[in-house]
């Protein structure tokens, strides 16, 4: 049954803009229903400003439900807040309590310039699907959907990592910003799977290049699988780095031919 | 004389759906066989905007692009992969009869038919069917990992209630996995040049010069800037308009604004009553809650559906003894049982929570209880079956229904009406398309689960690269209005006074305040059921919440900034105002069809009473320059390969 949460206090980041310079402001929440979604208690605390006639603080969300990867924020310092394995929009207030001091931040990072208070872009991820993330199958001419099996296994495998939400916690929570699980989830998915392999090494030189142009490097910190709400494994970053490597040392033939 | 046929005499606009010749199996062929080309040289001559990066627009601006348009793509989201389809869960219907279980391309094309109660246009249905193969190779070779059995082929199961297994789907996101392979090819495009994206870009109006879509007036929703696009072909794949009743399982950020503004320019809506709603939701928490989660139907199939005998009942749900329950489903439909159909059951449990019936604190649900299940099979195979869903359930709802019963209720889900096109997905203004959950065309007054991805995809990827070709082909050589003509500096001059006006207002009440007081009419008058003292009180209470939202709306912030307030202001406003031909439609159509529901036209078991005399056509209204004075325009419907008959779940 519903309880009511009192006397939070909040300190969420204020910014105009990109290149405006932000600050925290306080904004206190006397009771919310436990049963609240922590962006409804955003909404609710947006509403009271409204009819104060004050601007609502700016946040990116959409589904709501844990799948579309809009939604982001470091509340109290954890991307996606407290609770693992969820996005911030599957976080509710009964995992508060009375009382409880809550800081709210936007994802930062170099290759997410904040947009304006708790949002940011994170269209570098785009950039980086653009550069190799897909398998050439223009429409028209697919042979048969059941003309090569793929065993279970290795599609399942290919599922796991397709189930990045492109939300950019891992960004958020890596010391040096790098975007290492989300590209190398893209890449475990396509590479893994036989539709994937004409492309394997092309796809993964030109992702790599094109992330390390705009996001930090990865030195294993690890950081990402725990802040990931699709909970996926740094594995993916062995497979990266290896086909990577075969990527070089095959390009690197081709050169010298 | 029939009442289709007078009206039919009234239509102020000449509605020709441009049904090819030929037997509904020959049709297509035929068309593709008789369509003008641009030959691929000339195709970079032409340019089109397609707005919306769902399934319907991701894959109409990628296959546009690979044949040589120049496509620029727009989108109010961030990326285009954040596109409301994303969210689909249960899977995607194609007629492969990779089950050997009988299916057919004709069968599934009749089981729409049949689904949408006759209210669709049987030709566009059948191509549906027809290209839903193509769909399947097309995913599949992009890589979309869809679920397979342990010999390596694709697996199916069962959805919906149909007799066969045709629903093909990756784990419990579907909808997210296609999404990504449209978006992926949609991003090599971009890579490649063909395509240009827009992003955080909302469309506000379509700008018609001569009668013809020129382009399209946009919104930059980070620097507020107004701005004009000039195009040979305008694509609307926006979505559906199911937010209109404020909760819903939409994603925040759908809404109506593109479809409306194009009505306003003159694009006909067609059917706008036929809103489908979900059985299995979560039910309202409180006040602020901001949408409602949809639950499987699947679960359906294990759970059983009560309420307590009593409506003052307030013992939890384990201490009411079982001659205490009402297990109305099992107690109406004896042969459905738990299983009926999503309409029927919906309505059953609005009639046990407006009795007084309810479950919950707010008395607002209806429990599914799985411990007979648990009890015959076992809490592991409960866990085998539904763990994941038990897992999502009790992260919102805060209990465990290994132990209690969860708590559902219906909730709005899906729009089958929309923009009216014609077979060729044109809007009545030529060179203006629309695709997807936008338009109205395949599902009729209901629409089957898991053809909503079909139809967005086959629209997208096998439909409009044709048909947008056999319009452009004659065009080649002729130059068209530039963003300089006096109709595009009208639109846009009209769109930022729109805007300015929402910021001078300076009332006492929030966009979102509005909305959720608008969908509260909507829900109540024009919901599960509907009547013509209910539809024509609305039809009194809209004018007037509209009225109070142009003179005390209160958006705070700016024009020049990004502003989430601002932009859901212009939204609520067509919002009102599709509300009101939503009202005006349920009424003007005096039958009960799919999920239009009139309460004085049931049979006497409680079903929808059809009126094919009547009623076997689709409601294509016309804006008449006022939100309540629309025109009703008639395209009578057909039957000549799907015999008309009614449906039954007793
Ligand atoms: C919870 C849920 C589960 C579902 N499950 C299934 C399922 O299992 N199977 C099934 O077949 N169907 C399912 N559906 C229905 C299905 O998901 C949708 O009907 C379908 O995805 C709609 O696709 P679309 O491309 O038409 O539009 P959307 O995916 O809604 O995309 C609309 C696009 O238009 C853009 N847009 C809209 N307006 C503007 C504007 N004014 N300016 C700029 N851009 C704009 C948006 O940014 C977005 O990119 C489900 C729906 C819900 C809500
Ligand atoms: S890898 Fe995980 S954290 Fe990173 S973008 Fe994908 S879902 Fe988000
Ligand atoms: S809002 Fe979609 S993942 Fe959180």
């Amino acid at each position: 049954m519903s309880n009511k949460i009192k006397n939070l206090t909040l300190k969420i980041w204020r910014q105009l803009g990109p290149t405006t310079k932000g600050s925290f402001e306080t904004y206190k929440v006397a009771e919310i229903s436990d049963e609240a979604s922590f962006l409804e208690m955003l909404d609710y605390l947006n509403e009271r400003l409204i009819s104060e006639g004050k601007t609502a603080i700016v946040f990116d969300h959409d589904c709501r439900e844990g799948i579309c990867g809009t939604c982001s924020l470091m509340i109290n310092g954890q991307a996606h807040g407290p609770q693992q394995g969820g996005a911030t929009c599957q976080l509710h207030m009964r995992k508060f309590s009375d009382g409880d001091n809550i800081v709210i931040e936007p994802f930062r990072a170099a290759a997410f310039p904040i947009v304006r208070d708790l949002m940011v872009d994170r269209s570098k991820f785009d950039r980086i699907i653009e550069s190799g993330g897909f398998i050439t199958a223009p429409t028209g001419g697919a042979p048969d959907g059941n003309l090569i099996a793929i065993p279970k296994p290795v599609s399942d495998a290919a599922m796991d990592s397709a189930q990045c939400i492109g939300c950019g916690a891992c960004v958020a929570a890596c010391p040096n910003g790098a975007a290492s699980l989300f590209t190398a989830a893209k890449v475990a998915h396509l590479n893994r799977l036989p539709q994937g392999q004409p492309e394997r090494f092309k796809r993964v030189e030109s992702m790599v290049e094109t992330m390390d142009l705009y996001f930090g490097s990865c030195t294993n910190h690890g950081e990402c699988q725990g802040a990931c709400p699709k909970e996926i494994s740094v594995d993916v970053i062995a497979l990266l780095n290896k086909d990577y490597r075969k990527a070089k040392f095959a390009s690197r033939k081709d050169l010298a031919r | 004389m029939s009442l289709t046929v007078d009206l039919l005499e009234q239509n102020t606009v000449n509605l020709n759906s441009k049904i090819p010749l030929g037997s509904i199996e020959d049709k297509w062929d035929n068309y593709k066989a008789d369509m003008k080309l641009v030959n691929p040289g000339n195709k970079r001559k032409f340019k089109v905007i397609v707005v919306g990066t769902g399934l319907a627009g991701a894959s109409a601006a990628a296959t546009l692009a690979e044949l040589g348009y120049q496509v620029d793509s727009f989108t109010f989201h961030d990326s285009p992969r954040r596109a409301h389809s994303i969210a689909a869960q249960g899977g995607i219907n194609a007629a492969k009869n990779y089950q050997g279980d009988g299916d057919s391309v004709n069968r599934l094309f009749y089981d729409t038919v049949k689904g949408g109660d006759f209210r669709s246009r049987e030709s566009n249905v059948h191509r549906l069917a027809q290209v839903s193969v193509n769909i399947i190779d097309q995913m599949v070779a992009q890589g979309v990992p869809f679920a397979r059995e342990y010999g390596g082929l694709l697996d199916n199961r069962s959805f919906g209630g149909a007799q066969v297994s045709r629903t093909f789907y990756a784990r419990g996101q579907t909808g997210q996995q296609l999404l990504l392979g449209a978006y992926q090819q949609l991003a090599r495009q971009i890579g490649l040049g063909g395509v240009r994206l827009f992003n955080r870009t909302e469309f506000l109006d379509v700008v018609t010069v001569d009668g013809r879509a020129a382009g399209i007036v946009v919104r930059d929703l980070v620097t507020g800037e107004i701005e004009s696009h000039a195009a040979h072909a305008v694509v609307l794949a926006t979505g559906g308009y199911g937010n209109v009743f404020f909760l819903s399982t939409n994603a925040m950020s759908s809404n109506v604004t593109a479809a409306w503004r194009a009505h306003r320019k003159g694009a006909l809506f067609a059917n706008p009553c036929f809103t489908q709603i979900h059985p299995t939701c979560i039910p309202q928490s409180d006040e602020f809650q901001s949408k409602l989660t949809l639950m499987s139907e699947s679960l359906r199939n294990d759970g059983r559906v009560w309420v307590p005998n009593n409506p003052n009942e307030t013992r939890p749900p384990h201490e009411i003894a079982e001659s205490e329950r009402d297990y109305y489903l099992e107690r109406l439909y004896p042969s459905y049982g738990n299983l009926a159909a999503r309409d029927v059951s919906s309505r059953a449990a609005k009639r046990l929570v407006d009795k007084g019936q309810g479950i919950g604190p707010l008395k607002n649900g209806v429990y599914l209880d799985f411990s007979e299940v648990i009890t015959r099979l076992g809490r592991e195979v409960v866990q085998e079956r539904y763990g994941n869903l038990f897992e999502m359930y009790e992260r919102i709802a805060g209990e465990n229904p290994y132990e209690v019963p969860m708590r559902i209720y219906p909730a709005s889900h899906y729009t089958m009406g929309g923009l009216w096109v014609d077979y060729e997905l044109q809007t009545n203004i030529p060179g203006l398309y629309a695709a997807g959950e936008a338009n109205f065309s395949d599902h009729g007054a209901n629409r089957l689960g898991a053809s909503a991805l079909m139809q967005g995809l086959a629209d997208g990827y096998f439909v409009l690269p044709y048909t947008i070709g056999n319009e452009l082909a004659p065009m080649l050589g002729k130059t068209i209005p530039g963003v300089e003509h006096p109709e595009f500096k009208k639109a846009e001059q009209a769109a930022r006074e729109k805007y300015d006006n929402y910021l001078n207002i300076k009332g006492s009440r929030s966009p979102d305040w509005f909305h959720r007081e608008l969908g509260k009419i909507i829900w109540g008058r024009c919901g599960m059921e509907r009547d013509e003292q209910g539809l024509k009180q609305a039809l009194s209470d809209l004018p007037a919440l509209h009225e109070e939202f142009k003179t005390d709306l209160n958006v705070t912030g700016d024009g020049t900034s990004l502003n989430q307030t601002l932009e859901k202001a212009g939204r609520v406003d067509d919002f009102f105002e599709l509300g009101m031909l939503m009202c005006r439609d349920a009424l003007e159509r005096r039958e009960s069809c799919g999920t239009h529901f009139r309460t004085e036209h049931q049979t006497d078991d409680g079903e929808a009473k059809r009126d094919d005399q009547n009623y076997c056509h689709v409601s294509a209204w016309q804006w008449g320059g006022d939100a309540m004075t629309p025109n009703l325009n008639i395209e009578p419907l057909e039957f000549e390969a799907a015999h008309l008959a009614t449906r039954s779940y007793k």
